[in-house]
């Protein structure tokens, strides 16, 4: 391979301050998604669990729709199709009047998709609570809300952190395709980088490494958040 | 104080209770028993409403389960219930489990729900548990925990759904110990248990089940002298012969 090494451009401007913003607008994208998709994807979730047969057809039609297409898709959908279909005025402010469009379409996009993703995990942890838990706060006065509030959810999150862990790793990869609609984010830049200086090894070694350390960072957060709210006694979570 | 008048209920197309009708008054031990699958459990899970029913009706101190307009986390909130499986809610100390639903419910301040459990857990004997969470605990202690945690609501009445039939035989007498004490206490319960012993000793009535049907309604002295079906004489024949 001839190629010719040369790891000093990544420190030289204007390239460092590429990958810095890069990655600073990733960690941007990523963590606003997941705010909204743990908060979206909580209150789906918890839809799919109820008696009323109505949240309940509401949260699945959210989740088929959400899952069902590629990100890709989505993205595209957010960002070319949903402002022409919206009345004009709405339109023109996603495309106009809103500041930096480009980066609130993808941190919605994926908040969305992610959420449904969320929403399933919390249903399933709600699901992995026996159903005597349940009648039993129900049968001391607890109403169906305080249930929730005190004994489902709080139970079914510490079943749901390490498959949580996978979906807040996913928002991080997964934020290198807003790059498709326009936002500099770490994927875009290196690609930059290479595109300027044909140091394409360079620049992609280290958006890897970049990316490497949020996703370990991830992991350690979960897992100390796994750690600390452990319930003590429980075999399960205490072997770990 | 509960009256269960003409009450039947289905499971899809399962009629699981066939016109069933008895009451409890103030201060009674009632006994349910009968082989599994014969509905006992689904009728003490109608009194406080956690299965709905489709026909009949039931009455607690005077208020109808069935009745949409009966706020029935209130009801609840007044009719205690222990579970065969405990349902102590593993996230919370022993403590925090006896509290819950008298601060959220009852509305009493973290000092009074913490007073009135202290009392309760001396009253079963876990005082020195109050810190632990449920499942460093042994069955027995688990449900002596729950019955504290329903008494702590100042019931009028307890519903007791099996109570032992999930502990090892030396936790039973544990659990049953304190039912005992209660009953002597003038509690109003409902009990679905296959404990013939705790029957005969605190019961004033046994109803006998099968089928979805109450087939034996008797007095305790009636019922272990001579019980009118051939079912309740089969059913007893098979668990007291040893």
């Amino acid at each position: 391979m001839n190629y010719r090494w040369d790891w000093g451009i990544l420190l030289k401007d204007p390239y460092f301050s590429w990958i810095a913003s890069g990655f600073g607008w990733t960690c941007a994208v990523a963590i606003l998604a997941w705010i909204i998709a743990l908060s979206l994807g909580s209150v789906i979730g918890v839809m799919r669990t109820l008696p009323h047969p109505v949240p309940r057809a509401i949260g699945t039609a959210y989740v088929e729709l959400f899952r069902n297409i590629p990100l890709l898709v989505q993205l595209f959908l957010w960002y070319f199709v949903v402002p022409e279909v919206l009345p004009r005025e709405a339109g023109m402010f996603l495309k106009r009047g809103l500041p930096m469009p480009e980066f609130w379409t993808a941190v919605v996009c994926l908040g969305f998709y992610t959420g449904a993703r969320v929403a399933e995990q919390v249903r399933a942890g709600i699901n992995a609570i026996r159903s005597g838990q349940r009648q039993a706060a129900l049968a001391m006065g607890l109403t169906l809300t305080q249930v929730y509030r005190y004994v489902l959810v709080p139970v079914s999150y510490r079943i749901i952190i390490p498959p949580l862990t996978s979906d807040f790793l996913g928002v991080f990869k997964n934020s290198s395709l807003a790059l498709t609609i326009g936002v500099a984010e770490l994927t875009a830049r290196s690609r930059q980088i290479e595109e300027y200086t044909f140091q394409g090894i360079e620049a992609f070694a280290t958006a890897t490494v970049l990316y490497s350390v949020v996703t370990f960072a991830v992991m350690a957060l979960m897992h100390m958040t796994e750690k600390r709210t452990r319930i003590p006694g429980l075999i399960s979570l205490e072997a770990k | 104080m509960i009256e269960v008048k003409n009450v039947s209920k289905w499971y899809g197309a399962f009629h699981v209770l066939k016109d069933c009708s008895t009451s409890v008054a103030k201060g009674q031990v009632v006994v349910i028993c009968g082989p599994s699958g014969s509905g006992k459990s689904t009728l003490i899970k109608c009194v406080n409403g956690l299965e709905p029913f489709q026909k009949g009706a039931i009455t607690v101190n005077d208020i109808s389960v069935g009745d949409k307009a009966t706020n029935l986390s209130q009801l609840r909130s007044r009719v205690g219930m222990v579970f065969q499986n405990f349902e102590l809610f593993p996230h919370m100390s022993v403590i925090r489990n006896i509290m819950l639903a008298q601060i959220k419910v009852l509305g009493r301040s973290e000092a009074e729900a913490e007073e009135r459990a202290m009392k309760l857990l001396t009253r079963v004997g876990l005082v020195d548990q109050a810190a632990k969470y449920p499942a460093q605990l042994s069955g027995g202690q688990q449900q002596r925990v729950a019955i504290a945690r329903a008494l702590a609501m100042d019931p009028f009445a307890m519903l007791f759904d099996e109570p032992t039939s999930a502990l090892d035989p030396e936790m039973i007498n544990e659990v049953l110990d304190v039912m005992v004490a209660l009953a002597e206490d003038g509690m109003t319960m409902m009990v679905v248990t296959h404990e013939m012993g705790f029957a005969k000793k605190v019961a004033d009535r046994i109803i006998f089940m099968d089928e979805g049907h109450i087939v034996e309604d008797a007095t305790t002295e009636e019922f272990f002298g001579t019980p009118r079906s051939e079912r309740a004489q089969m059913f007893l024949s098979k668990i007291l012969s040893h």
